[in-house]
Formats: C-alpha cells, structure tokens, sequence
C-alpha cells in the first residue's frame, strides 16, 4: 500500500538516501535495519512527510500511498499524517494529564462527543495494554508514568487516531528489556489490522516482529538501499556480502 | 605523588589546587554578598515601613503631601497603571513572539530586523520613554496627564523585555513536542495554542512577573505621563500618582518625608512580592504544567 519511487532525501544540498525503490504491503511488519546515518529515519520520516518540518531538508521521488503521491499538491498533509502514525525514539506525550494526550488530537479530527471519545481512548490503551495501569491516574500528569508507559501511551495516542500505518524510529532504544518486550508482543498484535514500519538498531529484534526486512547502508556516503525482502530470506540467505555480514555481526 | 587529590572540577578548568580555592572563595563570595545586599535592602524597607502601617494608612489618601493620611490612591493608581500596561502590552508582546519563533524562510529577514528594534528598543533609558509618552500621549493625542498615557507609556518601556523573555520562553519549548504534534496530524493553530504555549506557560509567566516588577518601580517616565496627583482617580483619563513616584516625593521633595516614604516603599515591595507568589502558586504548582521529565538517555 505504500511504494516509493526514487525517494531521495538531501539536506542543505547533501544527499543523505539517494533512489529508494520498496514497496510495503498493507498488514506487514516492515523493518528497516542498518548502521547508523544511512538515512532510516530520514526515509521513515519522508513517509509521513515530518521532512516538513525541517527546513533544510528537500525531498525528490515520490510515496505512493493507496496509489497516490502523499507530495502531490492536492494532498492534505493533517489528514495523510492521521491515516500514518509515528513513534519517536525518546517517548513524547504532553505535559498534561494522560486523558488529555488522549484527546487532543481526536477533538482536533472533529471527534467531540463525551462517551465517543472516553471509548476510543479506552479502546486504544487496552490495545497497548496500559489501560490497567492507567484508568485511575487519568487526570495525572503523563510525565508521571515510566517511560516504558510513555512510550505506550504514545502509541495508544497515535492508535485512538485509527490510522493504517504506524511508524515506528527505534520506540525501544531508551526503554529496558522488559518495557522493550511489551512493545515487541504489541506490534506484533498489530500485524493485520494496520502496516507496521518500524526501524531498528536491534537485528534480533527485527526478525521477531518482522515479516520483511530491509537494509539500508551508506555507500559513497549516502545512505542506499541495499537490500530487501522475506525475513527469513534475509536472515537465512542474504544475496548481498555487506548485509551478510552486518547481519552475523561482522560489519557495521 | 600529590598529596592531596584536585577536585574533579579543578581538573577540567585546568587550575592548581590554589587557584581553585581562589577561584571558589571568589565565587560564593559573590552569592553571599549578593544575598546580604538583597537582604540588608528589603529588611532595612521592612524594618521602618511595616510599623507605620496600619487599616487607616491602607484606607485613606494622603493628607499634607503624604506625611499624614495613606496610600489609598496611590495603590489604586499604581495597579490601574499596571492593568492598562499589561492589557496593552501583553497581546503585542506575545503575538510579535510568536511571529519571530514562527519566521522561517523569507519570514527570517523580517524576524531579524524586528528583534534588532526590540533590542534597540530595550537599551532606551525610561525617561527618553517618559518624554516620548509625553509628547505622544500627553500632548499630540491631548490625553493629558493620566493614567492611560502612563499606563501606555509602560506599555512601550516593558514591551522589549516583554517580547525578549516570551520568545525564549516559546523557543524552550523542546523540539519533541511539536514533531509529536506534528506526527498527530495536529495544525500549526492547534500545535501552537493547544501544545507549544502550554508548555512555555511557566517561562512566560516568569517574564511576565519580570515585567510587572519593571513597571511597578518605574518612576522617570511616569513622572511626565500619569502625573502626581494624590487623588482617587475616577477612570483613566484621570491623573494618578504610582507608588514609586510617591516614595521619590516622599524621600526627595518633602521635608521630613524620608520615614514615610518607607511606609510606602514597604507597599511597593509587598506588593511585588505578592503577584510574584501569586503567579507561582497559580502556574508553578498545577499538577500538569512542569513535572520532573523523565530522563531516558
């Protein structure tokens, strides 16, 4: 459901992912691995065009979503970034209470009704099992919860939006393992109901949660494509020497 | 070997042991100093001002150009001049900030020849201001002496700062927070009122507490625009004398005043300290404005 074509990336004039040809099917996993500054995030934020927000980034090619160009001029970039969500590294909610990280941008998509937006909130921290946790402490402050809780709940926030994409830059690197295993069993249950791209640092990791794998690699210092496909074909029988090697640990 | 191990902070300055302890004695000597000279002034305002008030000098004007009678007036005065600065220069300070943190691109040239005013602006003495509210108000719009040219004229001396510190307070605001808004599909509208200004609320209610204090103590400029007349005034048009202008006539140009003008430096002071405590307790101790953030990396 979303292909890129030659999706490039520069930034002040410096190409940071040049030519990025992948197409990610509706209901998968998708990761992204590959060493630092080859332009994952960069390609992930292009997705949901955050590259807006950077002034000095220039963006050429194009993201096709449900067939069409998400860079067009027609196409409004509030409504594109509902249907795709994004979690950042650092967890980010509000500093407000957990309720309102909850409805804030739900009463900004037009859902103002009570009971409508007290369900869509439950709905979407049980989904991320922080509902327990949470239901009494909803008029507290969301900097009072764990960052693991954080984290959840910025995924809840992004989920009561019911987009059909959610990406995902590296939600784990600042959580412990426990906290990390909670979102690893949570993207995993969100295989088939929504398109999952998720890019990491950690390639095990990847081969848990993922039904495609690709690799990005920076050659001629810019940040490439190299390799992509079925996640066990990857792991188990990589056509590239450079990814066959990052992937047993012995580059990158 | 060394006898004794330098401080880990003597290390990274690259200094001897004993120009450390220089350098540290220098240091908290500034602090202690500073605090004795903040001390020394509010106590020595207190210590003479306090005991000469009383429910009558709260509840009358003064009588005898202020060596008998109150301050009545003159607090009612001080705080309608404070109310018309504020309402004036509170809208323009905080839009003009919101504009410089949101010029990008082409918007940056403007920004940058604006926030050169501004800063020009802030290194104008206030009596340069007072004669420019006189002219202005005073005269060519025939306003006269009167609250509202005072007010008005604050309104332009605190802008500046006012300007100054919300910017900083609205830039502060970390990056996170607008890509989260951002990523949630949020509008600029939205991420502006509903995520960035919340968040910057303490720091700009801190330059705002700033602001007022300058206001308050303002006395040159005041002088020219809202007059010293000791009566209640009755609306803005009317002339009214500030706090601070009273305590300059009190210690300056009235004979055997210097006792009573304590009184009324005391009101001053407390009144400073009062919205200072005031807007701490309403914006500083909500459950949701300012909690420790998790540090995660």
């Amino acid at each position: 459901m979303i292909t890129t074509r030659n999706l490039s990336i520069s930034y002040l004039g410096r190409p940071a992912l040049r030519d990025v040809n992948l197409e990610i099917p509706r209901g998968e996993v998708l990761a992204i691995v590959g060493p630092s500054g080859c332009g994952k995030s960069s390609f992930l934020s292009a997705l949901n065009r955050l590259t807006d927000l950077v002034p000095e980034a220039r963006v050429t090619g194009q993201v096709m979503v449900d067939g069409q160009d998400i860079f067009g001029s027609t196409q409004n970039r509030l409504a594109l970034r509902r249907k795709i969500g994004m979690i950042f590294q650092r967890p980010n909610p509000f500093a407000m209470s957990v309720r309102r990280n909850m409805e804030l941008a739900q009463r900004e998509f037009g859902v103002r009704n009570r009971d409508a937006l007290e369900t869509r909130s439950r709905t979407a921290l049980q989904a991320v099992g922080l509902w327990d946790e949470v239901q009494d402490r909803m008029t507290q402050s969301a900097l009072q919860l764990s960052g693991g809780q954080q984290q959840r709940l910025c995924i809840a926030r992004a989920l009561a939006l019911e987009p059909e994409v959610l990406l995902l830059d590296e939600p784990c690197s600042s959580l412990d393992p426990i906290s990390s295993q909670r979102i690893e069993t949570l993207i995993r249950d969100l295989r088939d109901k929504l398109t999952v791209v998720i890019v990491t640092h950690n390639l095990a990791q990847a081969r848990r949660v993922a039904d495609r794998v690709a690799v990005f690699w920076t050659k001629d210092q810019v940040g490439q494509l190299i390799e992509s496909g079925e996640t066990e074909t990857i792991f188990s029988r990589p056509s590239d020497p450079l990814v066959a090697d990052y992937l047993q640990g012995r580059q990158g | 070997m060394p006898k004794a191990k330098p401080k880990a902070a003597a290390c990274e300055l690259k200094l001897s042991p004993r120009k450390y302890w220089w350098l540290e004695v220098w240091v908290y000597g500034a602090v202690v100093l500073l605090g004795l000279v903040l001390c020394w002034l509010i106590g020595d305002i207190l210590w003479r001002g306090l005991p000469q008030w009383s429910w009558a000098f709260f509840s009358t004007g003064p009588v005898d150009a202020g060596l008998g009678g109150g301050v009545a007036p003159i607090l009612i005065s001080s705080i309608a001049i404070l109310l018309v600065t504020l309402v004036v220069s509170v809208p323009v300070a905080l839009l003009t900030a919101i504009a410089l943190t949101q010029a990008t691109g082409r918007g940056r040239g403007g920004a940058f020849v604006v926030r050169r005013f501004v800063e020009v602006l802030a290194g104008v003495p206030s009596i340069v201001f007072g004669l420019f509210g006189n002219a202005l108000f005073c005269v060519y719009l025939g306003w006269g002496y009167s609250i509202l040219s005072g007010g008005l004229t604050m309104a332009c001396m605190v802008l500046p700062l006012l300007i100054r510190t919300s910017e900083v307070a609205i830039r502060s605001v970390p990056i996170h927070y607008r890509q989260a808004a951002a990523a949630l599909g949020l509008g600029p509208a939205s991420t502006l009122f509903r995520v960035v200004l919340p968040a910057a609320m303490p720091s700009l209610m801190a330059g705002l507490v700033l602001s007022v204090g300058r206001a308050l103590s303002e006395t040159a400029a005041l002088i020219f625009t809202s007059g010293y007349v000791t009566r209640m005034p009755e609306s803005v048009w009317d002339s009214g004398r500030s706090l601070s202008v009273h305590v300059y006539d009190l210690a300056m140009n009235v004979a055997g005043g210097t006792s009573r003008s304590y009184a009324s430096a005391a009101v001053l002071v407390g009144l400073i300290l009062f919205i200072n405590l005031v807007s701490r307790w309403m914006f500083f101790s909500t459950a949701h404005t300012r909690v420790p953030e998790v540090r995660l990396d």
